[in-house]
């Protein structure tokens, strides 16, 4: 790359750095064509080097596209313009970590509970089925407290009919099919004994966040 | 054995019961499944032929329409298992119910990516803002007291309400209705595609006259005649009548779309400089 376009490319990365990590409107991230009347038409040029770049720390450029709709193809500049950009991280947190972003695992593990029981009912559930489902688990009150929880962070949306929906946070942050995938497996999952120490650690941590409750 | 008359009769109930049942499909309060497509084919087949008057060939069509409709969702939920993302639900439900809280977590988090944003002052949104602080006029200068006279109460008559215009000479809801067709016959008449570009439709040769049409365009959004195109990159904005009022819109979540209809862009339309 000559120098005059590094220096035009370095620019346009920090311009984009910018926008993505600074929340501008109520909802964080950007939308396609708002980097590209900031960025100019190589926006998603500009995405993939700034992507590249913030591998080594672990985070991405995450890209949800209009309706679910994710383009089987090389996405065209006008389906990019549609979607909405966000950075994540790249990689996974351990259960200590969750707690250092203010994450009970109780609360994620109804999180995780609810978006795999809408997937599995196409994409849809009324409100009860879901607050029976957390309530085995979790006591009475605090499940109406955690759905809506859930709803005001952006996770899932309800409609006048009460039933339950994934809403754009859902989109942007979860891995659906992996969810599934590993949720499936699971149990296959937790007696390799590769991840039984790193399970140890895990329920130590668990230990400490009940013990917490107690309190 | 049965006469003509009472075979048509319990035709006629058949062919309600298998309506009834497709609407109980389509309102997802039944599996689809349960409907046995062939056996009630065979049915709608046999009756047919009997049918004379207007009304039982419309029953036979609605009942073939909402058998058509059954198989749609059929086919649906077909596409949906032949995804990648079906999972049988009682596998699903199966192994949330056994899975214990830290195993549903330690699968979460794998699958989990949460967003990053940051929050932090710089010292140029400082500086701009004490700049801005600096410049402020103080509050009470810039709403002064109102100097408000004490007047008796009193009673004013629809007439008077009407000539102060704060009442309409006609129910908003017919002002309403008038207001949709002309822009209906309007866009039939100056736009293309079924809609007209905002401002041309509601530019009026004064200002007043403006800002009262971009109020009452306002109102066939929010209640459905007509709905807007917005096209951001060329940042145009078209206004499209509904053929039908559309009431479903009053029942899903709305947003608000401010429009600036300021004298400025007003005397701007005038001058064709607004496209």
């Amino acid at each position: 790359m000559r120098k005059k376009t590094r220096g035009v490319y370095a620019s346009k990365m920090k311009r984009a750095t910018h926008m993505l990590f600074y929340r501008r409107h109520q909802k964080p991230g950007v939308k396609g064509w708002e980097l590209h009347k900031a960025l100019g038409v190589d926006y998603p040029k500009v995405l993939s080097i700034l992507d590249d770049y913030l591998k080594s720390l672990d985070l991405q450029v995450k890209t949800v596209f209009e309706e679910e709709k994710t383009p089987a193809k090389k996405p065209s500049i006008e389906e990019l313009d549609k979607a909405r950009f966000y950075i994540t991280l790249r990689g996974d947190l351990t259960p200590k970590e969750t707690k250092m972003i203010g994450w009970r695992i109780d609360d994620l593990a109804g999180l995780a509970v609810t978006i795999a029981h809408i997937i599995s009912k196409k994409g849809q559930a009324p409100r009860k089925d879901v607050e029976k489902l957390l309530g085995e688990k979790l006591p009475g009150w605090k499940v109406g407290l955690n759905l809506d929880r859930y709803i005001r962070y952006g996770y899932l949306q309800q409609d006048d009919n009460d039933k339950l929906y994934l809403n754009w946070r859902t989109r942007a942050e979860v891995d659906e099919k992996a969810l599934i995938n590993l949720l499936l497996r699971s149990e296959a999952q937790t007696t390799l004994p590769s991840e039984a120490s790193d399970e140890e650690n895990d329920e130590e941590g668990v230990e400490e966040q009940e013990d917490s409750e107690k309190l | 054995m049965q006469s003509e008359k009472e075979q048509k009769k319990f035709g006629r109930e058949k062919l309600q019961r298998i309506i009834e049942m497709c609407t109980a499909i389509e309102n997802r309060t039944v599996d689809p499944f349960l409907l046995d497509v062939d056996s009630i084919i065979k049915v709608v087949q046999e009756y047919f032929p009997q049918w004379e008057e207007a009304d039982e060939l419309n029953l036979d069509s609605e009942a073939i329409h909402h058998l058509a409709s059954v198989i749609k969702l059929q086919s649906e939920w077909v596409k949906h298992c032949s995804t990648s993302l079906y999972t049988d639900p009682f596998l699903l439900e199966e192994k949330i119910t056994q899975a214990s809280k830290e195993e549903m977590l330690s699968v979460f988090l794998k699958a989990w990516h949460p967003l990053v944003e940051m929050e932090q002052l710089s010292i140029n949104s400082l500086a701009a803002a004490m700049r801005y602080w600096d410049g402020l006029v103080p509050i009470k200068e810039r709403w002064p007291d109102l100097d408000v006279q004490e007047v008796a109460i009193g009673t004013a008559s629809r007439e008077e309400l009407v000539k102060q215009r704060v009442l309409g000479d006609k129910i908003f809801s017919e002002e309403l209705e008038g207001y949709w067709q002309e822009l209906k016959d309007t866009v039939n008449e100056k736009g293309s595609d079924g809609k007209i570009l905002y401002w041309d439709f509601i530019g009026a040769d004064t200002y007043e006259d403006t800002v009262e049409r971009a109020f009452l365009t306002s109102f066939l959004i929010t209640y459905g005649y007509a709905t807007l195109e917005i096209h951001p990159l060329e940042e145009e904005i078209f206004i499209k009548p509904f053929e039908k009022l559309n009431t479903k819109i009053l029942t899903q979540q709305s947003i608000s779309i401010p429009i600036a209809v300021t004298h400025e862009n007003w005397q701007k339309w005038k001058r064709g400089e607004l496209d």
